[in-house]
């Protein structure tokens, strides 16, 4: 036999040899008959606490495996979710909880009001809205194994609201071991009560992390229909992989092709693709979209310490670009001239018509009469984000177009992250302008909203500083009536565009895509995807 | 023999020593803070801090890095910042994809480049020889990426004879496994062939030129046995070293490789720690890689004795 033969059989020798020993393999290979849903979600599950970090995606880990006391509907009203009965007293001081039946943690210990209590004291000091909740909490006591008491020195109208908070940092329901965990320590366990248990052996951070059904989890009674946060859950299959996949071509290739079931944020460019693709459906999360987009400027700093800068910038703003170069698609975007998310029970035109008056050379003749004189305005420009790279981008040609001098910093969103935080001058390291993204649930109460806030140092990043913003953040916090509510939140809005905390340019919606053909049940959710009631067909 | 490759080895701690402390000042001179990062979105600028204080990362940077070398000397890589397990568990669940995607690549890169890059030399200048090279110049120059991306919508989107991404363990069955690497092995494993394609075909000509290439020819033996036993065997020292450089640039394209096709492998974990600053997985991991590139030196040193007996150490 000639040499080229041989070394061409082992070459095909080996590669047959494989082949052959594969497909035994492949007959003796033992195949789990679960049902199994694979979701991609917008990042990987890398911190298990849900109350230490401000992580979305923690938040949806946490909204898994742990419960809630109470849960959020589609209308934003708070619902009891692991609570059966609670009374208010006449005063609006005492609050009287009592658990449901039946509920257990995972390692098969009853939940009782030790764990509760624990818990939401841990929270409280995470928490921002815990933290304002828990300014006005005298005490909370224990009746019993089940009824709990929340005693507060004045009438805080948000008790129910911030028990039920979706988003982050949500107030979920611990052991009572795993609560006393400093709250500025991780905890190491991820065990709760929720209606699936984290497979920690399984959990490969940065690829994929597993939950297994809960089969003691019990419902709310009486099939109640599910919406946001409230409702009947159950655990429709027995088996969740959140899969990270981090190239978005990718994970909608695998979509397509069947290997995934569910996709948490596809990316606009693929819309149409998915669209037309067999056996997959998009999905509106909801009625006013899941983003909204603003600009932050820097308050401590010149020139946005003044606050006619700051309304100058307004007048660079036409949304429309924003959200074409981001959306493009007018399907899943919606101008909003407002500060409380649009479409939501409180927003409201109040305001409004600054943010309405798109106008450069205005632009330039306010920023000159509040003291600019060309010195660079510092941007901090992020390179790998999918809506706020291109957002910023749109801001750097309006603001170059007026006549403004800039400096971009180009960066990746992590080294955004990391320097907004400095206070220092732009010159020393520190900034004018970033470009942001937040979730138009938390936007829509005024409490809630992470970004109108105007408590100085103890504020975001930005550290915009107006007392009467905060004091009406507080009047909402123990008004009473709808009416009084609706009021306090529109005077709250024309004041926060006079001060400019920052400058919104628009709500979006990411559609989930799924296989329609594979599963179904899908609780729309603008708040946090959520994966309980998914049954597979 | 013995006293060298001990030698080497003793050689490889000084080595070892400087990319430690090279990575350790590289990763804290970059811009970036995983305290901001891993505080989240909403975080304010005092949890953003309690967070960098129960990290250590507010101690100063020569005391972080005699913990870190500590911890390192007694085999401890450390813990992730993110997920609070050991560096040393991240990445030895990532070694196994790591290691068969690199080792699928080798076996097509080598079934397959040799033999293209002998038939050249061989018929050099010819018909055959132009395609192979336009073969080799077009792998060098089509980026993995874009190679990845066609082969999964033609192999999986289309035909869907093959999954788009994923890696299955050898212990879920072999088919899977094999199943899982073939189109990311063939994605990485054409830059691969061109690279060694063409050293075989630069280094098979000029032995093709020698003496005693004309003499066995002149003897009546085959071509393929002058060929494959006389000219590929004594030009095989130059082919051997691209390998090994080869397994520096197989490591720089599984990081790429394993991003398109969703492989969770040390590529991906690099890729993922660096861009949320997780330092200690950072550090674990160049280590490693380091570690590995000076063992392949020394293995393709020692195979150099082997191939050409004129090589004595």
């Amino acid at each position: 036999m000639s040499l080229w033969r041989r070394a061409s059989f082992l070459c095909a020798g080996t590669g047959f040899a494989i082949a052959v020993a594969a497909m035994v393999a492949t007959t003796t290979a033992v195949h789990a008959q679960q049902k199994v849903l694979r979701a991609v979600l917008h990042a990987d599950v890398r911190t298990l606490d849900p109350i230490w970090t401000t992580q979305t995606i923690a938040g949806i880990h946490g909204m898994i495996v742990y419960d809630t006391l109470f849960g959020n509907d589609e209308k934003l009203n708070p619902q009891p979710q692991m609570v059966g009965k609670y009374d208010i007293s006449e005063d609006r001081l005492v609050y009287t909880f009592t658990l449901r039946d039946g509920l257990k943690f995972h390692d098969g210990s009853p939940v009782t009001t030790k764990d509760v209590l624990a818990s939401l004291k841990r929270w409280a000091v995470r928490d921002n809205v815990g933290q304002r909740l828990f300014s006005f909490v005298d005490r909370l006591e224990a009746a019993d194994e089940k009824t709990f008491r929340m005693i507060l020195n004045k009438p805080f109208g948000m008790v129910l609201e911030a028990l039920g908070k979706s988003g982050t940092s949500v107030a979920v329901i611990m052991r009572e071991k795993d609560a006393q965990t400093d709250p500025q320590q991780q905890i190491k366990e991820a065990v709760g009560s929720g209606p699936f248990k984290f497979s920690k052996d399984e959990w490969v951070p940065g690829s994929k992390t597993v939950y297994l059904k809960n089969p003691d989890y019990v419902p709310r009674p009486g099939n109640e229909r599910a919406s946001f946060f409230a409702g009947s859950k159950f655990a429709g299959v027995d088996r969740i992989e959140l899969v990270w996949i981090s190239d978005p071509q990718t994970a909608m290739s695998a979509l397509v092709n069947g290997e995934i079931d569910f996709w948490e944020n596809p990316n606009i460019d693929f819309l149409p693709i998915l669209e037309k693709s067999r056996g997959v459906k998009l999905m509106k999360t909801g009625e006013f979209g899941t983003n909204a987009g603003f600009i932050r400027l820097n308050h401590l700093h010149p020139p946005f310490n003044n606050v006619k800068a700051r309304q100058a910038m307004y007048r660079l703003i036409n949304q429309e670009d924003f959200l074409r170069a981001i959306i493009g698609n007018p399907e899943y975007y919606k101008v909003c001239h407002g500060m409380i998310t649009c479409g939501t029970p409180l927003a409201s035109d109040a305001g409004s018509a600054m943010l309405n008056d798109f106008n450069p050379k205005k632009a330039l003749q306010l920023m000159r009469e509040a003291g600019y004189n060309g010195e660079p305005i510092t941007v901090l420009a992020a390179t790998d984000h999918n809506t706020i790279t291109p957002a910023t981008q749109v801001l750097i040609q309006a603001m170059r177009e007026a006549g403004l001098n800039l400096d971009v910093q180009s960066m990746d969103w992590g080294s955004v992250v990391s320097r907004r935080a400095k206070k220092e001058p732009p010159a020393q390291g520190g900034w004018n302008i970033f470009v942001s993204t937040m979730g138009t649930v938390g936007a829509s109460n005024p409490v809630l909203h992470p970004w109108i806030g105007a408590a100085c140092d103890k504020g975001l990043f930005g550290w915009p500083c107006d007392a009467k913003i905060e004091e009406l953040r507080t009047a909402y916090a123990f008004a009473q009536t709808d009416a009084e509510k609706k009021q306090i939140a529109r005077d709250l809005q024309a004041r926060a565009i006079e001060q400019v905390p920052y400058i919104p340019f628009g709500q979006w919606d990411s559609p989930y895509a799924y296989r329609a053909d594979r599963i179904e049940g899908i609780v729309p959710n603008t708040g946090l995807v959520v994966l309980w009631n998914i049954t597979k067909k | 023999m013995t006293a060298y490759i001990l030698r080497r080895l003793l050689a490889t701690i000084p080595v070892m020593v400087v990319v430690a402390i090279f990575v350790f000042f590289l990763l804290r001179l970059a811009p970036g803070d995983p305290a901001a990062i891993i505080a989240g979105e909403d975080a304010t600028a005092a949890q953003i801090s309690a967070v960098r204080t129960q990290l250590g990362l507010d101690r100063p940077i020569f005391e972080q890095f005699i913990v870190w070398l500590g911890g390192m000397l007694q085999g401890d890589f450390g813990t992730s910042i993110f997920s609070n397990l050991p560096v040393s568990r991240l990445i030895v669940q990532r070694i196994e994809p790591t290691l068969s995607l690199m080792l699928a690549t080798l076996a097509v890169a080598l079934c397959l480049a040799i033999p293209l890059g002998v038939l050249a030399a061989w018929k050099a200048r010819g018909f055959v020889d132009r395609l192979v090279m336009l073969f080799a110049v077009l792998g060098f120059a089509i980026p993995v990426f874009l190679v990845g991306y066609v082969l999964i919508y033609i192999f999986a989107v289309k035909l869907g004879w093959l999954p788009v991404q994923g890696y299955t363990p050898i212990r879920e069955g072999l088919w899977p496994w094999m199943e899982s690497l073939i189109l990311p092995s063939v994605a990485l494993g054409i830059t691969y062939m061109a690279l060694i394609a063409r050293v075989t075909r630069a280094s098979m000509l000029e032995v093709l030129a020698e003496d005693y290439i004309r003499t066995a020819t002149s003897k009546g033996l085959t071509t393929n046995r002058v060929l494959l036993l006389h000219a590929l065997k004594n030009a095989s020292v130059p082919i051997v070293t691209v390998i090994g450089i080869g397994v520096a640039l197989l490591i720089s394209g599984v990081v790429i490789t394993e991003t398109v096709f969703n492989i969770p492998g040390l590529g991906r974990l690099t890729v993922d720690a660096v861009l949320k600053r997780d330092y200690p997985i950072v550090q674990g991991l160049i280590i490693v890689f380091a570690a590995a590139k000076v063992l392949v030196n020394l293995l393709i040193d020692i195979s150099y004795v082997f191939l050409d007996p004129r090589i004595r150490y």
